[in-house]
């Protein structure tokens, strides 16, 4: 009888040790209640989005402010990404946003530049100035073809 | 293959019938098809009214507590001490308090001596004390029937002694049916009321041990006197001697 | 000619054996589980088993978890340092244990240490004639024996994997961090930002997919263990060796309806 009882209290703190695990990842990782909600959401559209994805960093001045959230396609023809930025980031009206990538082939980005607009964007604004991926492969084929004209 | 072939046996109640034979004539088979472990390809086993061959696996686990059963290996359930083997049944069966069960298992173990062994591991035990524990565990249910499976194999000649007395005399205490297989002829007959005989899945005698003894069939005399030779054959082989000297056979076809 | 159709003689029996066993191990498992809702309830059974294989794998499961983290941040390191991408390394070591390593490896340790220890001790039992007597006592083997050792497979398997999840993603991060030097900041932010609920969920989907398989197998094996030595013997290779190849099926099974 003694020996149940100390096999139950094991049992107990072995499933405690285990749903804490699960729960640890959630919160942590799953962004399971309410840690995901810690942002507002602003909208950008591009002609070229360059593939970036969801999750992917939106940075400004190098530093991570805020994750893509959604990356839509609006009428069939341009992209539209959700920003989620973390509270307590404040972004001018007249901000850039940028898709950049990370080293030469790294992963893509939103790179945000402020402007100098006393105002803020608010929540579900919208970016008015965009300037989409460089395509590399763009930029090589138009090097060659103006050095051949020369 | 036929373990049992046009086999019909009466046991009586409320006496102690001892199943003898050889290895390989049957006897544990047909142990199996009474209690309800294997059910027969044709034929009945009749219990109290049921027959085993047909009735429902809820109507048997019923019938199952009229009976109890001491395996061949005690076939304690090793996770548990003496005294939960024995309270198992009635812990599943019963609605009776665990004080009350306390006291039932210390009586069954007072019945089989094995009071204050309580706390023992079935791996602590003798073989004896085991078959001992085993058939307290039987009895805990207060069964009509108890059936033994080979009850003094692998025993030493007093604890053997102790087990046959311990079937004879709770027999006759508790007004139980006890049904006995075992190839022990003097342990056999000495506890027996009624002997049923097997032979190659055939029942070629049953009754009195007394009538059993003064038998004049020579298979018979040749099983309770224990001879190599006779109608069983000493050889098992079935090809002649002589020419298998004479003309090795492969033994591996090619 | 004649061999040849011996060949297909021999495979078509194969097949039909291999079909027979499914259906029979199918049914045992579904049997079991059919008795699950029904009274009496199995709660002493069920925390004995969950003592003997969950806690009894903890260790294993600690082990194994940490030094994958480890190994899995240094190779990591080897190939993202190529291309410049030491910061991903984060993400990286936390998809490849949550998604995949942590419910496989988390799943073939358990096999080794409690499913081989299921099918002998059912074997045995079997061998010892524990389950007629069971049988003889008008309890069900299936419910005392089998359903219990199911259960606790299923329940204790996804809480070792995300143990082992937790330790993983702790060494990579002492490896990566600590020993070459990756900035702790972008080790955990890119943690954090890479990994999702979807691939949370799909890493709990396979722990709890293997637990069922490893509990149906290796106690089905067991119980229907050949009454002998060798066949105990027998019975626990093959339930490990079917139990690490079915679970190897389903993670490509579960994976591709997840990706």
């Amino acid at each position: 009888m003694q020996h149940y009882r100390r096999t139950e209290i094991i049992v107990g703190a072995f499933m405690l040790t285990g749903i804490l695990a699960i729960g640890l990842l959630a919160l942590q990782l799953g962004k399971v209640g309410g840690l995901g909600e810690k942002g507002y959401e602003i909208t950008a559209t591009f002609g070229d989005a360059g593939g970036v994805r969801n999750g992917g960093d939106v940075m400004l001045a190098g530093v991570v402010i805020g994750r893509i959230k959604r990356v839509t396609l609006v009428k069939s023809l341009k992209a539209k990404l959700t920003l989620e930025i973390n509270n307590g980031i404040q972004l001018t009206t007249d901000a850039i946003a940028s898709i950049r990538t990370k080293g030469i082939i790294g992963e893509r980005y939103v790179r945000v530049s402020q402007g100098a607009d006393e105002q803020f964007l608010q929540p579900g604004d919208e970016f008015d100035d965009t300037e989409s991926a460089i395509n590399i492969e763009d930029l090589i084929s138009k090097y060659i073809f103006s050095s051949g004209s020369n | 293959m036929i373990a049992l072939n046009g086999v019909s046996i009466a046991i009586p109640e409320q006496a102690t019938t001892v199943i003898m034979g050889g290895s390989g004539s049957g006897k544990t088979t047909l142990l199996r098809l009474i209690s309800g472990l294997d059910r027969p390809n044709s034929g009945c086993v009749w219990f109290d009214g049921s027959n085993l061959a047909e009735i429902s696996r809820r109507q048997l686990f019923t019938l199952r507590m009229k009976m109890g059963m001491v395996f061949q290996y005690s076939a304690l359930l090793n996770s548990l001490n003496v005294e939960e083997n024995i309270a198992f049944p009635l812990h599943e069966h019963s609605k009776l308090t665990d004080s009350v069960i306390h006291t039932i298992v210390t009586m069954k173990l007072e019945q089989v001596g094995l009071r204050g062994f309580e706390q023992l591991m079935p791996s602590e035990l003798s073989g004896g004390m085991a078959k001992r524990a085993a058939f307290a565990r039987a009895l805990a249910m207060d069964p009509k029937v108890v059936f033994f499976d080979e009850p003094t194999s692998g025993l030493d000649p007093i604890s053997a002694g102790v087990i046959t007395t311990l079937i004879q005399s709770l027999t006759e205490l508790t007004r139980m049916t006890s049904v006995v297989v075992t190839h022990d002829v003097h342990a056999g007959l000495s506890i027996a009321d009624h002997v049923i005989l097997m032979w190659q899945g055939e029942v070629i005698a049953a009754g009195s041990p007394d009538s059993i003894r003064g038998s004049d069939d020579a298979r018979i005399q040749q099983f309770i006197e224990g001879r190599a030779d006779g109608p069983i054959p000493f050889s098992r082989s079935n090809t002649n001697y002589l020419d298998d000297l004479l003309n090795p056979r492969p033994t591996v076809a090619a | 000619m004649n061999g040849v159709l011996n060949l297909f003689g021999f495979m078509g029996r194969g097949l039909l054996r291999t079909t027979e066993r499914i259906g029979d191990g199918t049914m045992l498992c579904s049997r079991a589980i059919g008795h699950l809702f029904t009274p009496p309830w199995l709660g002493r059974q069920l925390v004995i088993q969950l003592y003997a294989i969950g806690f009894g794998s903890l260790i294993i499961i600690a082990i194994t978890g940490a030094f994958t983290g480890m190994v899995l941040a240094l190779q990591g390191y080897y190939t993202l340092a190529k291309f410049g991408s030491e910061s991903l390394l984060g993400s990286a070591v936390a998809l490849s244990i949550i998604r995949e390593l942590g419910p496989v490896l988390g799943a073939l340790m358990m096999t080794g240490r409690a499913g081989s220890s299921i099918t002998a001790e059912i074997g045995i039992m079997r061998v010892t004639e524990q389950l007629d007597a069971l049988e003889m006592m008008a309890v069900n083997p299936v419910r005392q024996v089998i359903l219990p050792r199911i259960i606790a497979t299923l329940i204790a398997l996804p809480l070792l994997i995300a143990i082992f999840d937790v330790v993983g993603l702790g060494a990579g991060y002492l490896v990566g961090v600590n020993l070459l030097g990756v900035n702790a900041g972008a080790y955990i932010g890119e943690t954090i930002a890479k990994v999702t609920m979807h691939d949370l969920l799909t890493g709990w989907v396979k722990s709890a997919v293997f637990g069922l398989l490893i509990g149906c197998i290796c106690t089905f094996l067991g119980y229907r263990a050949v009454p002998t030595t060798e066949g105990v013997a027998q019975a626990t290779t093959r339930a490990v060796v079917t139990a690490s190849v079915s679970i190897l099926i389903a993670d490509y099974i579960i994976t591709s309806f997840f990706l």
